[in-house]
């Protein structure tokens, strides 16, 4: 929003100094989300210290395994992809000033739409079941996110509270879908949908060796970065955030943009369980429910609701979360530590924010002017 | 004594499930009731209530006093307040979000810390038999009551006297309804928010403990299924008052003995849907009590998520 105020100012003095606070700005935005993260990973370690763990070994083990070698790395960016997609259900509504925690239940659900789609027209070609399965948890996906949005609008509903108990709902869903109607009877101990055609199954990207939700992921964070920083829409999406009443006096239009944003964050959260059914499991379970909507919260609060910083902030903690596993084993730690962990690291980074005004690089360069 | 009541099961398991259901909810919402009374939403107390569940039982493990582990839950869910209440004094800093956030760490808290206690067996709170003039076992059942679900009735009704009648409770309601009127009278808003956070985090833990030392009364990671938020919700509905707060809690709690009791009688399709019927019950009655013109009726003036 310094751009426009920067553009518009006439002298060119102004201008100087307006770029230099923009730059100063931007700068800001990414050192104090990097020093929450590095302050909660510092208490972290005096929390493992506590508990007579050795800080430098967590860390250590948790570079190895989650960027060390190639084959960390492969596996490190698949579990991004669903993060990557469960933070834009985040990010997107945030930016109209919602908190949606709620993201898990498109993720589930998305995933349940597409073993569906597989299971009523298991005979058609790969590429159309593929789209046709994507279609489906995109929509599912919408419309769940999106009637939270459009409880938000119409009836005023608390969007936090409706957003994490339609999760519940829908992991109730889920369950009774997958052992009733949907139920493959040759799934004993784990109820599934029935296993997807070879032929629909989503493949690697040649030469990562990770599937093609992370290339769809990356896309969507980019597609979104542009909608919000680039486009009318975004920048209306942008004022209703700041103040809906003033937005509305303005004319524009909230609760379309309520709607659509909450509608296409939930898109994004449903083609995240979409992939993680055609390209990890093969079928739709309860494994859907792994709580990647959760950690996609703390995502896009990390990159404060900006889609390419979302793109780096998922790619650290999916690199924590594939470490969880030698962790446990190296470091005789439960797997509960990286919950620990991202749990700190979510409130040092609520608190950079109490602090903004305090550590920053802009007030810096102004106390240096005068 | 295999007296066959038939269906007359489902009504009285229910009943029963609705007692042994709402004693969490009870707590927990008349601690958000408090919270919220004073201006501030502390969406973190499901994490409470998982920590408090998890304290509760290691304490009451240790010292084999189920007592000495409510002691402790109550203890830690206060800590888990202040710390809410300390960040949130802050400038610039969301409530909702450092609830989120908190809910987060309780939960991985408890799970950290809680790995060994799956397995052994802590002592229980004791039960009161309400049901000794019936010869009917199922009625027996139905009517053994935790001493905690009475505590809760008279905490109900001891929260909604201190709110109407005290110095406390009128400087609760000032802090909640308006923080310039507040200032005016020299009332600290952010101490009194503090505290009343603080004592909403000691009664989200004394919930979380009750879960693990009654019912279901063993410590695992599953063992809190969202009741902390519906918590929240519930608050809403009971308009912020303690008293409907404890009959808001017992309708939760029937409707979450419902799956139960219809299995109980050899009913079992769709389990999951009537296992979800806490939720759809919560979210029906938040979208028929909200509204986006007027502002809701006997709702705190300084409350976020009612603005």
């Amino acid at each position: 929003m310094t751009t426009e105020a920067g553009l518009a100012s006439p002298a060119t003095g102004a201008i100087k100094a307006e770029t230099a606070e923009m730059l100063g700005r931007r700068l800001d935005a990414i050192f104090l989300p990097l020093a929450a993260l590095l302050v909660g990973m510092l208490i972290f370690s005096i929390f493992l210290l506590f508990l007579g763990k050795s800080p430098i070994e967590f860390f250590q083990i948790v570079y190895k395994a989650g960027f060390g070698t190639s084959f960390s790395w492969t596996n490190t960016l698949a579990r991004a992809a669903p993060l990557l997609l469960a933070a834009l259900c985040v990010a997107l509504p945030a930016r109209l000033g919602l908190v949606i925690i709620g993201g898990e239940g498109a993720i589930v659900l998305g995933g349940v739409a597409a073993g569906a789609v597989a299971m009523l027209a298991p005979g058609l070609p790969g590429p159309i079941g593929i789209v046709g399965m994507a279609l489906a948890a995109a929509i599912v996906g919408g419309a769940w996110i999106g009637g939270i949005g459009a409880l938000r609008h119409y009836r005023g509903v608390n969007e936090t509270i409706s957003s994490l108990l339609m999760a519940y709902i829908a992991i109730a869903l889920m369950n009774h879908l997958v052992e009733g109607p949907l139920r493959d009877p040759a799934s004993l101990n784990k109820p599934s949908t029935s296993p997807l055609p070879d032929a629909w199954r989503i493949g690697e990207i040649p030469g990562v060796g990770v599937h093609w939700g992370l290339a769809i992921g990356i896309i969507g964070c980019i597609v979104c970065w542009l909608l919000i920083e680039r486009t009318t829409w975004g920048f209306a999406a942008r004022i209703v955030g700041g103040n809906v009443k003033a937005a509305q006096i303005q004319g524009l239009p909230a609760g379309l943009l309520m709607i659509g944003f909450t509608a296409l964050g939930g898109a994004f959260a449903g083609l995240a369980g979409m992939f993680e059914v055609a390209a990890v499991h093969g079928s739709a379970n309860a494994s859907l429910a792994a709580g990647y909507g959760y950690t996609g919260i703390l995502i896009a609060f990390l990159a404060r609701h900006n889609g390419l910083a979302i793109i780096p902030a998922a790619i650290v903690f999916a690199g924590f979360e594939a470490s969880s596993g030698l962790i446990q084993r190296r470091l005789d730690l439960p797997d509960a530590t990286i919950l620990v962990l991202e749990g700190i690291v979510f409130i040092t980074i609520l608190l950079s924010d109490a602090l903004q005004d305090k550590i920053s690089i802009v007030k810096l360069m102004k106390g240096d002017r005068t | 004594m295999t007296t066959d009541i038939g269906l007359w099961g489902v009504p009285l398991a229910i009943l029963g499930g609705a007692i042994r259901v709402s004693t969490p909810f009870i707590f927990v919402s008349i601690g958000e009731a408090l919270t919220e009374r004073s201006g501030r939403v502390n969406l973190g107390l499901e994490g409470t209530l998982v920590f408090g569940a998890m304290s509760g039982y290691a304490v009451a493990y240790h010292s084999n006093s189920a007592w000495v582990g409510l002691l402790a839950a109550a203890f830690f869910g206060l800590i888990f307040g202040l710390v809410h209440g300390y960040i949130c004094k802050l400038p610039k800093v969301n409530d909702i979000a450092i609830g989120i956030a908190l809910m987060i760490f309780g939960s991985g808290l408890a799970f950290f810390f809680g790995k060994p206690y799956i397995q052994p067996v802590a002592p229980h709170l004791p039960a009161i038999s309400l049901g000794w003039w019936s010869d009917v076992p199922q009625v027996q059942a139905a009517l053994r009551v935790n001493v905690l679900f009475i505590a809760g009735i008279a905490l109900a009704l001891a929260a909604s006297w201190m709110l109407r009648n005290t110095k406390v409770g009128l400087t609760i309601r000032v802090a909640g309804d308006s923080a310039d009127a507040a200032r005016a009278l020299g009332i600290d808003v952010n101490r009194v928010r503090l505290w009343s956070t603080a004592a909403g985090g000691a009664l989200a833990g004394i919930g979380g403990a009750y879960l693990s030392l009654y019912y279901p009364g063993s410590w695992n990671e599953g063992i809190s299924s969202g009741q902390g938020l519906m918590a929240v919700a519930l608050v809403i509905f009971a308009r912020w008052s303690p008293i409907n707060c404890a009959y808001a809690s017992l309708l939760f709690g029937g409707a979450g003995a419902l799956g139960p009791a219809l299995q109980s009688v050899g009913v079992t399709q769709g389990y999951y849907l009537f296992y979800a019927a806490p939720y759809v019950l919560t979210l029906g009655l938040l979208i028929a009590t909200s509204s986006t013109t007027r502002a809701m009726t006997s709702a705190p003036g300084e409350l976020s998520i009612t603005k």
